[in-house]
């Protein structure tokens, strides 16, 4: 059973905290019974690994789902950044609102579509792993139920997800005209000869709709509104783990079910990049708000990970791991320091490095990786993608155009790193220290910094 | 001891920073002294323990996927750069009163890392590391422009970032290009040689210009300079010590050792447009420093004027690879500019300090009060003009010579116009001296002028007796640049 043990777990534990949430009005059982879970289902999923390590890929539900080992190896990565994320975050969830159980179930749930995305071998799995992945966000967004502005993202997001799940579904029900079943291998084996150009609107179809799923551009208007409505508690969670199992999703069906095909859908690929990259950085730039910045920093972030879509071969699969580790962490350490805050905009942030040391520290080693500044994991994270594109033979002018975005995204990094350092603010402390908080974000950013210098640790 | 030592050498001064950031007060200007000594010792012991061919390697993997590597190199250049990096800081930090300075435990640890980044840049054997340090060198600069300095520091050094940034990211493009195209894809300093050397013409072409860019924007070159001014102006004296002293040199330093060897094709191609360029730069950064009237304002000019020339003479070779005299005299005056433009800001730093302007205008009338100040002045600025028996004297001497037989079409055009360079750098720097030291000494200002404390004065007399004794006995450099091969 080695390999879907995570995907079961992760379910029953969800049901699980339900029933915690029924039993114990304590918000202290529910937030440990919530780590408590994160931390089972790390373990469970080491124990996956090293099941599949030892007997290769494992197959389900007559080869529905296929486990390997990259995907075996995604899971362990994105439940320890979970878990990660939980124990910075668990107090914070809870004082979202009431159902604090409930929050912590359905990230489990989501947990479920994750892992899911990362090992199906078939379109009706990946159909039910985007839902499960998208239903509970919907509820999610909306989880701070008196602010407008968390109604609205919620009903925003199941609007436009609702949108994307039936151009999702339209791409399939092409594929599988064309293919006559809905098996990867299958698939892949039918793009062979002359064809129709119906399947080719179905790939054009399945790329727009993991475009909404992953923020690309243009199917990134969402973005901005859902992530700064939604609780900022949540926020860092819609904004990693999600984003980047809906990019192991959609590199798994480009690589593995199109890949064949690749001539076909390159060029558009590359102008989604693009545009990506360009609206992403330049909108951030003029954002007054740190978490609308981070938004957009989130779709211009997602500009670099579609470099690994682009580029086809075992570079990008590998790079999209580490991509998805590194900008995972450095979100968790800005929104860690930005829930503190009373103020999000930039001004916000002045004098924290003053005030509290070690959340501005931490802050900045996080900022510098997003940014990709070396000894950052940040830095490795964009030389991978960008060296798996340049392999896969991308015109070298869109790495120029690439960089020069990069570039762009320091200005808008820095702007809070001088709010914090250069700027000076009458308060003498700007919020409560948390010790553990403060133990954690060290953490995290020592972590930041070692897959800097060591990357092979995640590449494995 | 082997090839460790260059371990030792690099990572000593992150362990002083370390260190530093965890000691209270004014006793972080004892660990930054402390470890720009050890910096300075630990590069002679090296440079005593080199071998028969003159050189130190050190190997080691570091991301075996990848192929890079942690390759260390130590040769005759490496050792100049390096004490000059441990001297430049040293002086420095004692020079400037550790008093006058806000949270020094934060002001020496970021120094001292900025120490290190230095001496990776001087010591990586290996194109990946190479870049890390690079970039390493800047993070812990900016951070001490934006913190320590005037009014307009934030906006001037983020400038100055943006620009650098944007250069070193170029390159970073380049660095992965010729990576890939290699056999074994490997980023050590030979099989990079190689591999760029193997590229086709145009594809060299293309790649030198953007490894050049980041080069040029840090030495910098006309028109890539729009930053230097207003961050040397606006950051403190040490800072600015730091950025034209040491880190101008990581570009010249950088076009020796990752430039001209990678891409030979190429370097022919660009040569001579890159000496046209840097004589336009010598000419223009000399005349906008006549007009100045900011004192630090003047001193970046003259600094862009001076590396300029060293820019040409590097380029001035007539054939690529063989010794050439513009390399050798290029090697001697990254020093001597290191230690002349270490002793100008000093002293501009001390008027600064006394008149409470950077306003040439304002300043003057102490040649009697300030004897030993004005000494100085008067020495380094020499230096500054290169007349004989100062140290730059020998190398610019040289340089306008290689230019002159580079063998270019427009060889005697350009060794007249950078030789204008010579009056005009007199004309501005007399002036100067003139200025800051000289004229009507009545008011009160000018008697209240106190003369240089006992440890300044010391720093100085360094600083003199390096200039008057390479000028009087130059082979002291080429001796130790003659075991380069």
């Amino acid at each position: 059973m080695g390999g879907i043990m995570s995907i079961v777990a992760a379910a029953i534990l969800g049901v699980v905290l339900m029933f915690v949430g029924l039993i114990s009005k304590k918000s202290s059982v529910v937030r440990t019974v919530g780590v408590v879970s994160f931390a089972v289902l790390l373990g469970v999923s080491i124990f996956d690994f090293t099941a599949i390590e030892t007997v290769g890929t494992s197959s389900f539900f007559n080869d529905m789902l296929s486990i390997t080992r990259s995907g075996a190896w995604f899971n362990v990565l994105i439940s320890a950044c979970a878990f990660i994320y939980i124990l910075i975050f668990n107090k914070s969830i809870a004082n979202v609102g009431k159902n604090d159980a409930e929050y912590f179930a359905l990230m489990l749930f989501i947990m479920v579509g994750v892992f899911m995305l990362s090992g199906y071998n078939h379109l009706l799995i990946l159909f039910i792993g985007v839902e499960i992945l998208s239903i509970p966000q919907y509820i999610l967004a909306g989880s701070d139920k008196k602010n407008i502005k968390s109604n609205e993202a919620s009903l925003k997001y199941f609007l436009m997800g609702a949108f994307s799940t039936g151009i999702l579904l339209m791409g399939i029900t092409l594929i599988y005209g064309h293919a006559g079943s809905f098996g990867i291998e299958q698939i892949a084996g039918s793009f062979k000869g002359e064809m129709s150009a119906l399947p080719l609107i179905g790939v054009m179809l399945l790329l727009i709709a993991f475009g909404f799923k992953v923020s690309a551009a243009p199917m990134h208007w969402w973005t901005a509104d859902v992530y700064d409505g939604t609780p900022t508690a949540i926020t860092p969670f819609m904004a990693t783990i999600v984003k980047v199992a809906a990019f192991i999703g959609f590199i798994n069906l480009f690589h593995g079910a199109f890949g064949e095909i690749h001539s076909s859908w390159k060029l558009t690929m590359a102008v989604v990049l693009c545009a990506t990259l360009f609206i992403g950085n330049l909108t951030a730039v003029y954002q007054q708000s740190v978490k609308r910045m981070l938004a957009y920093s989130s779709i211009a972030q997602a500009g670099f990970m579609l470099f690994a879509v682009f580029s086809l071969n075992a570079n990008a699969e590998a790079s999209i791991l580490y991509y998805a580790v590194s900008y995972t962490l450095a979100s968790i350490g800005v929104f860690a320091v930005l829930i503190k805050l009373k103020d999000y905009t930039y001004e916000g942030f002045n004098g924290l490095g003053k005030a509290h040391p070690v959340y501005a520290i931490t802050a900045t080693v996080c900022l510098l990786s997003l940014a990709g500044i070396p000894i950052t994991s940040g830095f490795f994270a964009k030389y991978f993608v960008l060296t798996a594109a340049m392999e896969q033979g991308l015109w070298i002018g869109i790495i120029v155009f690439a960089v020069l975005m990069a570039a762009v995204s320091v200005y808008y990094y820095f702007r809070v790193l001088r709010a914090m350092f250069f700027a000076t603010t009458e308060q003498k402390t700007l919020f409560e220290v948390n010790s553990t908080e403060q133990f954690l974000l060290i953490v995290n950013a020592a972590l930041v910094i070692l897959l800097g210098i060591f990357p092979q640790f995640v590449l494995g | 001891m082997g090839s460790e030592i260059l371990v030792i050498l690099l990572l000593l001064p992150m362990v002083g920073a370390l260190i530093s950031f965890f000691v209270k007060g004014t006793s972080a200007w004892f660990v930054g002294v402390a470890f720009s000594v050890l910096t300075v010792l630990l590069s002679i012991v090296a440079y005593n323990a080199l071998g028969a061919d003159g050189f130190i390697l050190f190997k080691h993997e570091w991301i075996p996927m990848l192929g890079a590597n942690f390759n260390l190199s130590f040769h005759a250049l490496a050792f100049l750069m390096c004490s000059l990096t441990g001297l430049v800081f040293l002086l420095s930090i004692i020079f400037v009163d550790a008093k006058q300075i806000e949270n020094p435990s934060r002001f020496y640890g970021l120094l001292l890392l900025s120490q290190a980044g230095l001496l990776g840049v001087f010591l990586a054997n290996d194109a990946f590391l190479f870049y890390i340090f690079w970039e390493l060198a800047l993070i812990p600069v900016y951070f001490l422009c934006s913190m320590y300095g005037g009014e307009n520091r934030i906006k001037a050094s983020f400038k100055f970032f943006i620009y650098t940034f944007i250069g070193s990211l170029l390159m970073l493009v380049g660095i992965i290009y010729v990576h890939q195209q290699g056999a074994t894809p490997n980023f050590s300093w030979e099989i990079f040689t190689a591999t760029g050397n193997g590229l086709p013409l145009q594809t060299q072409i293309v790649l030198f210009a953007m490894f050049f860019l980041a080069f040029a924007i840090k030495m910098p070159i006309f028109p890539f300079h729009t930053w230097q001014p207003d961050t040397y102006e606006q950051s403190a004296t040490p800072v600015t010590i730091i950025l034209s002293a040491v880190m101008v040199k990581m570009g010249l330093f950088a076009v020796i050792t990752w430039l001209l060897p990678v891409f030979q094709l190429a370097a022919e191609y660009w040569k001579e447009s890159i000496m046209i360029l840097s004589v336009i730069s010598i000419v223009y950064a000399s005349c906008m420093a006549i007009v100045q009237t900011n004192a630090k304002r003047l001193v970046a000019y003259s600094s862009i004027a001076h590396v300029g020339l060293m820019c040409a003479a590097l380029f001035s070779y007539p054939v690529l690879g063989e010794e050439h005299l513009g390399a050798q005299a290029v090697a001697l005056q990254m020093f001597n500019h290191g230690i002349n433009i270490l002793g100008l800001w000093l002293l501009v730093h001390v008027a600064e300090k006394r008149f409470g302007t950077q306003d040439l205008r304002e300043m003057g009338g102490i040649a009697k009060v300030a004897p030993i100040f004005t000494t100085a002045l008067v020495i380094v600025s020499f230096a500054n003009i290169s007349l004989p028996l100062t140290n730059s004297f020998p190398a610019e001497f040289m340089m306008f010579l290689s230019l002159f037989k580079s063998g270019s079409t427009y060889a005697i055009g350009l060794t007249v116009f950078a030789g204008l360079s010579i009056i005009l750098s007199a004309i501005y720097t007399l002036r100067m001296i003139q200025q800051v030291a000289f004229g009507p000494s009545d008011e009160a200002k000018n008697k209240a002028f106190t003369d240089l404390d006992w440890s300044q004065t010391i720093v100085m007399a360094v600083i003199v007796t390096i200039i008057l004794a390479i000028g009087f006995y130059p082979n002291l450099i080429f001796n130790l640049l003659n075991t380069m091969h």
